[in-house]
Formats: structure tokens, C-alpha cells, sequence
């Protein structure tokens, strides 16, 4: 169908005498990883140098918040980290909290804690199979995208979508859990161990897995700072800097969790870390659930903070109850007084600290909101990491940072 | 020595009842030994059902595609048990994200390197219409640099929804003449997108 | 001595002098505003310094206020000292016609793609930067899309009609 085109492209000078080649990993990958280019300069297999493209999905969320009053923003954090949508909403509203003095009650938070944690899971489990696949093990793949569909299924009892969930309000949650949805927990609790544990036997100490990411990707921990690493990126290096325990939120200190660190930074180590983070998620479920199963009586139905100004009432109570109703038309209008100030918030989110720099001015729209997004600033290191090794392993590289191409550009 | 078998030594016989949909042979003319029908009933019929489809993931679409392709949707009893990441090599393109300006020229490009027939299937909002990003750097809608058969509307859309688009190219291209991609229309299309 | 805002307070003052920044204190972090030909010096004091050790960068960013005439365009560091989990933000200013910063990106490495963005978005120049182009936005635009006088919208779409969103 098309025509001979015969391009005449200008090669730029000392291009034929040059000894490496140039490689161009393009924006289109596989699938899985998302869009960014390397535009590699290769000696054979190995890379002399490589310089980073971005951009190909800014989406200009900043700019769009600027206009948009605060739960019209939560569907914007929830394409930041698509993966774990949850812990980006749950962030923003904390940092609503924070800059409304907003106090949330122990069981909104203990439910907040569950839900975040299942997102860590499902962020986790989709990096490690993924690093899986780039080695050339689709099994994993396969088994873990089944777990992650029960995941899904509790997402969906409380907020009613799947990925980019919008879940939790300023203050709490939409709706109470109900039943159904801490039955489909404890099918999750009960099943999902042994599939950990079957996925683990796969790799940790599978000698292709081991011979192909010991060793490669390294990176030394004061570098690591340096460059702005933050979560298992970080924490494989040896670093244990862990936002939900440096600076709890959401009662994050009354939980018992160990950090796992690794030693070197390669990509072993991240995929070691980010495999014992999915087992002391785990733990927190079900620290988390059993502590929710002590509530009693009415601090059982206890699932928003009492704050009618800056929490969206019940759809049921907006239809049937008169304040609730105009409350509701408040809250949508921007007629509610919000403070001035400047507020900076982060969360422990699936790779690192997603902070939340939120610049109010008194207004129904933020004056200013800059998300920071910890792919972005850990993608920076990228060349710093793959340059004299292999081609084959900066592609496992690629995917063992778990790049996720709507935080980098935002 | 052989060891005994353990497993599956009292299979069950399957329930079937209307679980198992076969395709109907197309219309046309039997006798002994042989059988007459419209080249275009026959060639489509192999075609519908073994798309080999091109991922085009970009963003949030892309994760729930992965769990389409997962053992719970599973894609791969439509006939798309191999996806392809060569353009060259496959027949759909199915674009599932967000194309920001700076992605358009580069989908372009890898619409331009696919054989025809070709088809294209815009999977979710943002590939439709540009979703909820009405901003300076999001294009609103991939059917502003190639011809597009097939939206699948949804902010993700769930699983049921893209295999629901899915089945419906195949039924387009079930149906499809064999001259469509010589006739006039279909080349005032591709004209209209600057694409000889 | 454990670490606080008015340790740093102190600190600072006792190093560049009274009345040469200006400390607001807001939801609990200490913000300092420095002027801007001495960014550099103070983010060098903070990381070297024995006791306040702020050596993460965590985040760098930049504000556009129209209405403060020669303040226009305000960088935004947010520092992190880890051992002591303190976090400080340090603000400078600079009008919107010679947009000068000097570059972080010899202290920390994180600062090269944040100044990049910051760039790309408001137009801030940082002098000194290894690579200064845009990074997000298309290399062909010619204007710098986060300042309040852009619009959000795509301003060349001819498909969208008008009267339903109510611009008609």
C-alpha cells in the first residue's frame, strides 16, 4: 500500500567511522513497562552510554488541579501510580487532612492501613513478575495476575472500580465495609500465602534467576541519596528509610513490622526487598484486621470522621436527610472556607515517597499542587546504573526499578 | 519400571451443555467431496479468529489488558494466544492509554509499519477521546492521526468490556469484503489521514 | 542537642547574619526564605554542616505568584535530614524577568531532572545546569505552560464545541 519512500537522512558527522551503535529503545515497549525511550549508544553487547527520553504520557496534572476543587483531584492521584491507585488517594486525602486539621478515628484508620497495604501487595507482585518475564519466566506472571484479581474483588466492594479506585474521602471512607468484603479479605488471607510462597520457589533461588541479577544494576547507597531514592529501591542498598515509620501516618505505629534492607542495590536485592515487604504486608492485614474485629457495638459502624464540612455525606443520606443533602451542595460548590497555607505531605507509596506539596490560598482549587513522584527522580540514575554492563541486564534493570510511566511524567 | 499413575484416574465426564459455542460454517453450497462458499466468508473466518493483536499499553488501560491477557479473562481463547510487539507481524492494534503529543508521531510511525488488512481499536477514554485529560499535551483522541475501528469506552474499562470490543472486530473483520482495501472509500480514508 | 526549628533558626543566623532570611513556621515545618544569588551557599551550609546534615533533597519545585510584582516565580527546595527526621523547605525568589537560579545539581544529583522540569514548566533558569531542555513537554513548545497567565486547555482544537461547556 505505500509508496517507496527513499529518505535521505543526513548522518551526522564521524557516524560511519564511530565504532558503537546506536540503539534505540523506544517509547513502544512490550506491554508492561510503559513509555519512556533510552537511546542507547552500544559497544557490541555492552553499553558505552545512554541518555533518557520522558514525557511521552504527560498528561499536565498539575495544571489540571489548579482547577479542580479537592475530590475532583483524587481521580488525578489515582493515574499517578496506577498500579497501587489506593495508597496515591489515600495520600491526598492525608494531605487534605493535614492542611484541614482533620483527625481521623482508629478504625477509619485501621481500614485505611488494609486497603494501602493490599495496594503494596498488588504494586509489589506486579514489579517481581514482571522482573520474571524480562528474565524470560512467564510462569510467575501468570499465577500472580490470579491473586491479583481477589485483591481487585475487595477494591470493588468498597468503592466499586477495580484500578483506579477514587476510594476514601477526606476524612474516611465512602461507605462501611461491609461483609462480603471482609469475607473476600479472609479468602484473600487464607489463599494468598501459599501462592507467595510458590512464586518465591520460583526465583529466590533459581540459578538462571540468581546468575542473571546478581551483580547487575548496582548501585552504592550513598549514591542512592544522593540521586533521591527513595522505598525498596532504596532499602535494597542498604538504607532503611521507611516513611510509615519515620513519620507515621494513619496509626502506622501501632503496628510491628520489620523493614527488610538489602546489602548491594542490584537488582537481586530490590527483588529480595520488595518479596519480604509482600509477607510483612501480610502481617499488617492481618495485625490490622484482627485489631478491627475488637471494635464492638457502635464503634464498629465507625467509618468517617465527623467532620460534615469537608466529608461528602452518604449517597443514602444525601437523598433522604435535608442536611446532609445541603452540605453535599456546599461541599460541590466550593462554598466551605478553606485555610491558606502551605502543606507538604508524603506517604510510603509501591516506589518510595509520593509526597504532596499542596500551596492552598483560600480558594475551592489548590493555588498550587506538586506531586513528588519517586520514579521520576529515581529514573535520573538510570544511566548511572546500566552504563559498561550488558544490554540484556539494563533491560532487567528497566523493570526491576519498577518504572511506572504515569508517575514519571504526571 | 513405570510407576503407577495417581492423578486423574477417575475423570469426570464434562458438563457441557451450551458451555461450548462452535463456529457455524458459512453459507455455501455442499456436496460430495466438496464444498462452495464465498472466498470472503472463508478467509474471514480464519482471520476473526486468530488476531494476533499489538499492545499499544501507555498507561492504566495497560495494566487492566494485563489482566485480560491473565488466566481469568484470558484473551487467548478468542485466538490471540500470541500478541506480537512487531508491528510488522500482527494484524490489531489495539491502543490502550493515554497518547500525549509527544507519543503521536511515534504511533503513527507504528501504524504506518503494519500490513494490511490492519485493524485499530482505541481501548479506553483516553484513547477516544483524550479521557479526562482536556489539556495542551494530551491528544484528544487517536482517531485525529489514524483511522480507528473499533472504542472501547471506559476509565478503565473492565476486562468484559475490552473483550467485548474485541469481539466486535472480529465480527468487522468476519464480515469484511476482500476488496475493501482497494475501493475508493477506504482510499479517500486513508488519504484523509495523510497516509498513502 | 536534638535537632529543631529553632536550632536551625539559630544556626543560620549565627552564620549569615540577623535580617538575611526571612523563617515562617507552617504546619509544623520551618520555612526559610534566602535570597536568591545565595541559594547555593545555604543549601551548602545545611549539607555540611555537622549537626543539621540535611543531605536528601526530596523534592524541588516551583510556584508562579502573579501578583507579587519582581517575586514572581519562587523555587521551592523541601530538605530531609534522615537521622534526625527533620524536614525544612527553603524558598527563593526571583522576578519573572531575569529568572537567574543557580543550579543544585553539583550538591545533589536528584536536583538535575527536577531543575529540568521546574524549566520546562515556568521558565526558571538555572545557571550552570549540565543539560538544560525541556523535558516533558514537547521540545517544539515555545511558551512555558504552568504559569497562571497559560490556559489549561489546547487553544488550536477546532472539534470542540463551545456552547456545550458553556465558552460559547
Amino acid at each position: 500500500m505505500t509508496e517507496n519512500h527513499h529518505h535521505h537522512v543526513k548522518l551526522p558527522e564521524g557516524s560511519i567511522e564511530k565504532q558503537t551503535t546506536t540503539l534505540n529503545v523506544g517509547p513502544t515497549h512490550p506491554a508492561t513497562h510503559g513509555v519512556f525511550q533510552n537511546i542507547m549508544e552500544l559497544d557490541g553487547e555492552r553499553i558505552v552510554s545512554t541518555e533518557s527520553t520522558v514525557g511521552y504520557i504527560h498528561r499536565a496534572f498539575e495544571k489540571i488541579a489548579e482547577r479542580r476543587p479537592l475530590y475532583q483531584i483524587t481521580p488525578l492521584t489515582d493515574r499517578l501510580n496506577y498500579c497501587s491507585s489506593p495508597i496515591n488517594n489515600m495520600g491526598w486525602h492525608l494531605t487534605c487532612e493535614k492542611l484541614l486539621g482533620v483527625e481521623t478515628p482508629k478504625r477509619v484508620d485501621y481500614l485505611r492501613i488494609i486497603i494501602m497495604e493490599l495496594a503494596r501487595i498488588s504494586d509489589h507482585l506486579i514489579c517481581n513478575s514482571i522482573v520474571g518475564v524480562d528474565t524470560g519466566a512467564y510462569t510467575g506472571f501468570l499465577y500472580v495476575m490470579q491473586y491479583r484479581e481477589l485483591i481487585y474483588e475487595i477494591y470493588e466492594e468498597v468503592c466499586g472500580s477495580r484500578l483506579t479506585t477514587n476510594i476514601g474521602r477526606i476524612g474516611g471512607f465512602e461507605r462501611n465495609f461491609s461483609n462480603t468484603a471482609f469475607t473476600k479479605l479472609e479468602k484473600f488471607l487464607k489463599e494468598y500465602p501459599s501462592v507467595l510462597k510458590e512464586f518465591e520457589n520460583l526465583f529466590t533461588r533459581n540459578r538462571i534467576f540468581m546468575e542473571r541479577t546478581i551483580g547487575t544494576g548496582a548501585i552504592s547507597a550513598e549514591r542512592a541519596l544522593n540521586y533521591g531514592f527513595t522505598g525498596p529501591n532504596l532499602r535494597a542498598t542498604g538504607v532503611d528509610y521507611d516513611v510509615r515509620v519515620h513519620s507515621p501516618y494513619s496509626s502506622y505505629e501501632d503496628f510491628d513490622f520489620t523493614i527488610p534492607v538489602g546489602s548491594t542495590g542490584d537488582n537481586y536485592d530490590r527483588f529480595l526487598v520488595r518479596n519480604e515487604e509482600m509477607w510483612q504486608s501480610l502481617g499488617i492485614i492481618q495485625q490490622a484486621y484482627r485489631k478491627i474485629q475488637e471494635f464492638k457495638g457502635e464503634e464498629a459502624e465507625v467509618f468517617h470522621a465527623n467532620v460534615p464540612e469537608y466529608y461528602l455525606p452518604e449517597k443514602k443520606d444525601v437523598y433522604t436527610k435535608m442536611e446532609a443533602l445541603i452540605w453535599h451542595f456546599k461541599i460541590i460548590m466550593g462554598e466551605v472556607d478553606m485555610p491558606k497555607g502551605e502543606v507538604y505531605k508524603s506517604v510510603e507509596g509501591g516506589n518510595g515517597e509520593l509526597g504532596f506539596y499542596l500551596i492552598s490560598d483560600g480558594g475551592r482549587a489548590p493555588f498550587r499542587l506538586h506531586f513528588r513522584r519517586p520514579c521520576f527522580i529515581y529514573y535520573q540514575a538510570y544511566p548511572e546504573l546500566v552504563t559498561g554492563g550488558m544490554l540484556s541486564d539494563a533491560i532487567v534493570t528497566m523493570s526491576s526499578l519498577n518504572l511506572i510511566a504515569g508517575e514519571m511524567d504526571a | 519400571m513405570s510407576r503407577p499413575v495417581r492423578f486423574n484416574i477417575h475423570p469426570i465426564e464434562a458438563q457441557l451443555g451450551n458451555a461450548i459455542s462452535v463456529a457455524e460454517a458459512p453459507d455455501g453450497y455442499a456436496g460430495e467431496g466438496f464444498f462452495t462458499a464465498r472466498l470472503s466468508d472463508v478467509v474471514g473466518l480464519a482471520r476473526k479468529n486468530s488476531l494476533w493483536p499489538l499492545p499499544f499499553a501507555t498507561s492504566c488501560c495497560g495494566i487492566e489488558f494485563m489482566a485480560t491477557m491473565g488466566s481469568h479473562y484470558d484473551l487467548a481463547r478468542f485466538g490471540s494466544e500470541r500478541v506480537g510487539f512487531s508491528p510488522r507481524q500482527c494484524d490489531l492494534l489495539m491502543v490502550m492509554g493515554t497518547i500525549a503529543k509527544k507519543m503521536a508521531p511515534v504511533l503513527r510511525q507504528v501504524y504506518l509499519q503494519m500490513a494490511e488488512p490492519r485493524w485499530v481499536m482505541a481501548v479506553g477514554a483516553c484513547a477516544s477521546s483524550g479521557g479526562i485529560f482536556d489539556t495542551y499535551s494530551v491528544l484528544q483522541g487517536i482517531d485525529q492521526v489514524i483511522p480507528v475501528d473499533v472504542y472501547v469506552p471506559g476509565c478503565p474499562p473492565r476486562p468484559e468490556a475490552i473483550l467485548d470490543g474485541f469481539m466486535k472486530i472480529q465480527e468487522l473483520v468476519g464480515q469484511e469484503s476482500i476488496r475493501r482495501r482497494n475501493s475508493e472509500q477506504y482510499k479517500a480514508l486513508m488519504n484523509g489521514y495523510g497516509i498513502e | 542537642m536534638a535537632v529543631t526549628n529553632d536550632l536551625i533558626q539559630q544556626k543560620l543566623t549565627a552564620k549569615f547574619g540577623e535580617g538575611f532570611f526571612h523563617f515562617e513556621e507552617s504546619y509544623g515545618m520551618l520555612t526559610i526564605e534566602a535570597p536568591k544569588e545565595q541559594n547555593l551557599k545555604v543549601l551548602q551550609f545545611l549539607y555540611e554542616e555537622e549537626e543539621l546534615a540535611f543531605r536528601f533533597l526530596t523534592d524541588l519545585c516551583a510556584v508562579n505568584y502573579p501578583d507579587l510584582p519582581g517575586r514572581e516565580l519562587a523555587v521551592v527546595y523541601h530538605l530531609h535530614n534522615l537521622a534526625d527526621n527533620l524536614r525544612i523547605r527553603l524558598k527563593v525568589f526571583t522576578g519573572i524577568e531575569n529568572p537567574d537560579i543557580f543550579t543544585a545539581s553539583k550538591l545533589f544529583s536528584s536536583a538535575n531532572w527536577m531543575e529540568r522540569e521546574t524549566y520546562d514548566f515556568f521558565g526558571v533558569n538555572f545557571v550552570g545546569h549540565p543539560n538544560l531542555k525541556r523535558i516533558l513537554n514537547v521540545d517544539e513548545m515555545d511558551y512555558f505552560p504552568m504559569r497562571k497567565e497559560f490556559p489549561l486547555e489546547d487553544q488550536t482544537r477546532r472539534d470542540k464545541d463551545d456552547e456545550m461547556f458553556g465558552r460559547g
